[in-house]
């Protein structure tokens, strides 16, 4: 935590990435009191109105306040962004690690299977199981999940394959460690890195995608707030470009935030790049 | 000096299978080929040969960290093969191995102290302030200031991080310790620091280095007996003041005459030899040697030579030996 508050004093990035997403949460948990409106009122005779002092990112068709719906929107948005590249990041570095590790027929039969769901178009795979499960919030993130891993697995486990080829690795294996060892002392703590990286990187697009979901009846249900079902929403009033703006400036911002945010947690975490003052 | 048998190395095989194609007819390559040979107690045992001869192969499956495909190798007595796997690691304290590259043997995510302390912690061995002591006493032996303890192996030179890796090795009271070309990463005079570093270390703990190198010069400086290999396969072994003055297999001769000399006696001749190494995964029959040796006949190309001992403790492959 030291070390957090130090970072957060020297690394630029790494502080305005925190602030966004901090802002964020804050914002989500805080979320029915911040709305200025009911993010559900429609209100007809307010129908796509351009932002003003009334309504600050104006209003949409059916006149329900854009600001209003953002900040509700936030809750079901973020959520499902965090948790579906925790769950899928958390799964797939593992079953990639193990891969690279064991190598051989293993490694070959894990990765050909990863390579079987990553080969499905991700959008339809996800349609499919959402189909098949049936429509609810948590089929969804299931979903993308079992979408989103194999491209952990792979990262995951061309970057054991490579780290494991070191020397410390077989002199490691020299003085006798079990192979739980050498992954988890060895290994593992080398392969982070890529991994937060990709996986803030992955935050905004899972955002995105929970939204193509939603859109298409999967996700959650219309009438509630969702920053990419408002995107998608929007792309039919093209003139109107409060509407999509807006969510999409939302995700965007959220999505740098968290890519600032795995910058600063990869740098805290090698040596050679953690300076001393 | 007792002349004790302390590593066995018998028939030792190490293939590796590749794919079947023109330049590889039988889907292996053959690293180590039938090397059979022994190293005594308390002595330095030179490995040379060039590049890809299979050297480090030699090494790691003599450490069992690959498995040999044919053969045994016997420390103190005892199949290394054969233990099971806490035998293995226990015996594994006994024997350890200094990399060639210190910056890619040292992780580099841990501070120096948590690499020296590893393999105790490993092994189970000291309580954590022994421990501490310990890393202490072995950063005081290999020449490096305590100061280091909190530092990460980027911050270090190159000499340094290798006495790093000496420490490590060092930790767990080892009697063997398989030098993988340890100095040549480094330059001249930290070479010449290292060596020096070893040397003393093995007067202080009796240590046995196998020492694995393409550097001569550098083989000369330590060894006591020196083993030359040339396509997996040892062509000859003798003590290296033998081996200097004379040595009978014509590689090794080509090899000696090619370290560069200084002053007056500069002027013999060159052994040049023709062509490349050939492709180890698709090695010449009989003799591997016969393709660029420069008095090869008929009878090297059939059939590959034994190591036999033509005086004390020397030992040739070579069949134009009595010529």
């Amino acid at each position: 935590m030291k070390k957090f508050m130090k970072m957060y004093r020297t690394n630029l990035f790494f502080a305005v990435g925190t602030t966004i997403c901090m802002t964020w949460i804050l914002i989500a948990i805080f979320a029915n009191f911040l709305a200025p409106y009911d993010p559900l009122l429609q209100n007809m005779a307010e129908k796509l109105k351009p932002p003003s002092g009334q309504h600050w990112f104006g209003t949409d068709r059916l006149g329900r306040d854009i600001l209003s719906r953002v900040i509700v929107g936030s809750r079901l948005s973020i959520s499902a962004g965090l948790i579906t590249v925790t769950v899928a990041a958390t799964i797939g570095s593992i079953y990639g690690g193990i891969a690279g590790y064991v190598g051989g027929v293993t490694d070959n039969i894990m990765m050909r299977f990863a390579e079987m769901v990553l080969a499905f178009p991700a959008l339809i795979l996800a349609m499919v199981i959402g189909v098949v499960l049936g429509p609810s919030l948590y089929n969804t993130l299931l979903a993308l999940v079992i979408v989103a891993w194999p491209t952990y697995a792979r990262v995951m486990r061309s970057v054991v394959i490579s780290i494991k080829e070191n020397d410390y690795v077989e002199s490691s294996r020299a003085l006798g460690a079990s192979n739980f060892r050498i992954l988890s002392n060895e290994i593992l703590p080398n392969t982070i890195g890529a991994v937060i990286i990709l996986a803030t990187l992955d935050i905004g697009n899972q955002i995105l995608f929970f939204s193509t979901l939603s859109f298409l009846g999967l996700g959650s249900p219309p009438p509630n707030p969702e920053w990419g079902a408002m995107v998608s929403d929007g792309m039919d009033n093209f003139l109107q470009w409060w509407i999509c703006t807006f969510p999409g400036l939302a995700i965007l911002s959220i999505a740098i935030g968290a890519n600032f945010i795995g910058d600063g947690i990869r740098d805290l975490l090698d040596p050679k790049l953690r300076k001393e003052f | 000096m007792d002349e004790k048998v302390l590593i066995s190395v018998k028939n030792l095989d190490k293939y590796f299978s590749l794919r079947k194609t023109k330049d590889c007819p039988q889907g292996l390559l053959k690293a180590v080929d039938n090397v059979s040979f022994d190293i005594y107690k308390s002595e330095t045992f030179g490995l040379v040969g060039e590049s890809g001869c299979g050297k480090s192969t030699l090494g790691r499956t003599i450490l069992h960290l690959l498995k040999p495909t044919n053969g045994n190798v016997e420390f103190d007595g005892v199949d290394v093969g054969a233990l099971n796997k806490t035998a293995l690691k226990s015996i594994r304290r006994k024997l350890q191995i200094v990399f060639q590259d210190p910056s890619a043997s040292l992780n580099p995510r841990k501070r120096i102290d948590q690499i020296i302390r590893e393999p105790m912690i490993i092994h189970k061995i000291y309580d954590p302030i022994e421990r501490e002591k310990r890393i202490d006493e072995l950063l005081n032996v290999v020449g490096l200031g305590q100061y280091h303890k909190n530092r990460y192996p980027h911050e270090l030179s190159g000499g340094q991080k290798q006495r790093v890796g000496i420490a490590r090795a060092l930790a767990l009271n080892p009697e063997f310790i398989v030098c993988d070309e340890a100095v040549s990463a480094l330059d001249v005079s930290v070479q010449a620091q290292v060596i020096n570093l070893l040397h003393d270390l093995q007067q202080e703990f009796d240590l046995t280095y196998l020492f694995i190198s393409h550097n001569l010069n550098v083989v000369y400086q330590i060894s006591d007996r020196v083993a030359v290999m040339y396509l997996g396969k040892i062509v000859e072994i003798a003590t290296y003041g033998e081996l200097y003055q004379s040595s009978l297999h014509p590689y090794t001769k080509s090899l000696l005459s090619s370290i560069p000399q200084v002053g007056e006696n500069s002027k013999c001749e060159k052994i040049i030899l023709k062509g490349d190494v050939p492709n180890p995964a698709n090695a010449p029959s009989g003799c591997k040697f016969h393709t660029r040796c420069p008095i090869a006949i008929e009878k090297c190309k059939a059939i590959a030579p034994e190591l036999v001992e033509v005086s004390n403790k020397h030992f040739v492959a070579c069949h134009r030996l009595e010529k």
